[in-house]
């Protein structure tokens, strides 16, 4: 097993926490942040670091790690590498879900708050089973049925999600900017309550890599090489809408990082799922991070919406993406 | 050995195997021919376990293996595919490791001697060099090849093949065709492979079971069931027979009038 990209691919993501950390409104030194993390640092870096910078940076990171693996591991469920949570609807159904938790008043308590992850949970799998019956040939997924589907289906959600925001109160309206792919800005709550579902989920692929290997070769094989072929596809499908879900809980809908992120990868690490699923959510936390940067610093002291950002590098790369699969039959 | 009692499968209503009943003893290479639809790739897939059974027996050495799970399944079968649409981008080595999946662990860690056996697999069938290659790097014959390291990587006493010489030419049809026999005689393997080609089912195996509309006709040696009369009936059409030069075997001429 090759090491180095592990060790680039972790390096790469420290300096992008460093980055994120760093990069604000009131700038902080590496050599400052050392001292705020270990408590000799001044008050107000310590506000800001502790109350601003770090939930955020983390919220991004999580999120981003997240739509990393749970692309990479619909590509290899659907052996389609254009599958990506956004484009296949899955992100559209887990806002929709999100939003529904939303609108309901609920009281502050447990599971209040892990109302609105398990609501888009609940709706990401529905979404991808709908998807999936609309599009698939036998066992494989064509990739002009996957776009098409997904992203009818997608246009549905959304639509239903507009509906419900513009006719309920101003609570969800405010969810506008967040469903855009913003980040909310309420500390660590909200990150303490979705992380175990995210951690569940993350895991569960990670373990899947060799399984997914196997998928590649079509069911047939997979299964006369010794895989539990409809066992472990419910289970990869779960585990990676569960990790989507999370992903829109924390963050809203942002498009193309599941796509973009699995695809350097593979260029630069191979095809092995039990390399590429680690990479991915390492590399996904990197990108969005870098994104989440740029949102920030491009129309400062106003914040863009990360999606916005990922949306304008990843719709490109999507395209490149779609022309080299089909002159190479790359998959 | 491979034992096959009362097979019979449905695809929805459509009945595609009726009885089926074959024994392959081990040692012995068995050609299953006949005609297009006849259910050769349907039998050697319900033996290999991702076609549902109807009723009947499987058995491998005298335990039914229609019950066992994939995993148990796949250590007592392994099967051939053809060299088709397989994802390019995986290396030879990646490839025939998978062949040790019945015998891994849930992260799919292979050990030095899932290695060792991964290694012995690729020299029986002369392709180590290709070891780092990609898929879609190496030729159609090589491909082949590989896909049979990893049945051997799989380390079972039974082995499945279907129609593994579709698009090889001449040289490597035969080239296949005597590495399987010397490997099934060498390591006493029970192989049972599905081939179009009447002349090379004549030329490579012991024993020979026609199959037509579902329905086992006969199984016996090449002379006793490449006959005129049964291939008439069983192709509708006319056919010639004539023996081999060199082994006096019967060979298929196909009649033109």
């Amino acid at each position: 097993m090759r090491r180095a990209p592990f060790l680039s691919s972790l390096v790469i993501l420290l300096f992008a926490l460093l980055l994120s950390i760093a990069i604000g409104s009131v700038f902080l030194a590496p050599t400052e942040i050392w001292n705020t993390l270990l408590g000799r640092g001044a008050e107000i870096s310590t506000s800001i670091l502790w109350r601003i910078r770090l939930p955020r940076t983390v919220l991004v990171a999580l999120t981003g790690a997240a739509l990393g693996i749970s692309g990479a591991s619909y590509q290899g469920l659907f052996r389609n590498p254009l599958a990506d949570p956004f484009l296949i609807g899955v992100a559209s159904g887990a806002g929709l879900g999100a939003v529904i938790a939303l609108s309901i008043q609920w009281p502050y308590s447990f599971w209040g708050l892990m109302a609105v992850p398990l609501a888009a949970f609940a709706m990401a799998l529905l979404t991808v089973l709908i998807v999936y019956a609309i599009a698939r040939i036998g066992h494989t997924v064509p990739t002009t049925n996957l776009i098409l589907a997904g992203v009818a289906v997608s246009s549905f959600a959304t639509s239903l999600t507009s509906f419900l925001m513009l006719r309920s109160a101003d609570e969800v309206r405010r969810a506008l900017g967040w469903l855009m792919g913003g980040s909310i800005q309420n500390g660590w709550t909200s990150i303490l309550a979705v992380l175990p579902l995210l951690t569940v989920g993350a895991v569960v692929l990670l373990i899947s890599g060799h399984a997914l290997n196997l998928l590649q070769f079509g069911d047939d094989q997979a299964q006369q090489l010794g895989l539990n072929v409809t066992r472990t596809r419910t289970t990869i499908l779960i585990a990676a809408s569960l990790v989507t879900a999370t992903a829109v809980s924390f963050s809203g809908i942002i498009g193309f990082v599941g796509l973009v992120v699995p695809h350097l990868v593979r260029l630069w690490a191979g095809v092995d799922y039990r390399r590429l699923l680690p990479l991915s959510l390492i590399g996904g936390a990197s990108l969005l991070l870098f994104a989440d940067v740029i949102a920030r610093v491009v129309l400062a002291p106003q914040e863009i919406p990360v999606g916005i950002v990922t949306a304008l590098a990843g719709a490109p790369f999507f395209l490149w993406v779609l022309r080299r699969s089909k002159n190479q039959g790359y998959w | 050995m491979l034992k096959i009692e009362n097979l019979s499968v449905y695809y929805g209503k459509r009945q595609v195997l009726r009885d089926v009943q074959v024994e392959v003893h081990s040692g012995e290479v068995v050609a299953l021919i006949g005609p297009n639809g006849a259910g050769k790739s349907t039998l050697i897939r319900s033996i290999s376990g991702v076609v549902p059974i109807h009723s009947g027996n499987i058995e491998v050495g005298g335990v039914n293996v229609t019950s066992l799970s994939s995993m148990e399944r796949a250590r007592q079968i392994a099967v051939v595919p053809q060299a088709v649409s397989m994802p390019p981008a995986f290396t030879v080595w990646e490839i025939v490791l998978l062949g040790r999946t019945p015998y891994l662990n849930f992260l799919g860690q292979a050990s030095a001697r899932d290695e060792d056996l991964a290694r012995l697999a690729l020299e029986q069938v002369d392709a180590f060099h290709l070891v780092e290659s990609r898929m879609d790097e190496i030729s159609g014959g090589e491909q082949q090849r590989v896909l049979l390291a990893r049945a051997f990587a799989q380390d079972t006493p039974i082995l499945l093949m279907d129609e593994p010489t579709a698009h090889l030419d001449l040289r490597h049809q035969i080239d296949l065709l005597k590495l399987i026999k010397k490997q099934a005689h060498d390591k006493n393997l029970t192989v049972l492979v599905a081939l179009h080609d009447l002349n090379l089912a004549s030329l490579f195996a012991d024993r020979i079971a026609v199959i037509e509309n579902g329905l086992l006709c006969i199984a016996g040696s090449p002379k006793e069931t490449l006959t005129a009369e049964i291939m008439r009936s069983v192709y509708h059409m006319q056919v010639h027979v004539i023996a081999h030069p060199e082994t006096g075997m019967p060979l298929i001429i196909p009649g033109v009038s």
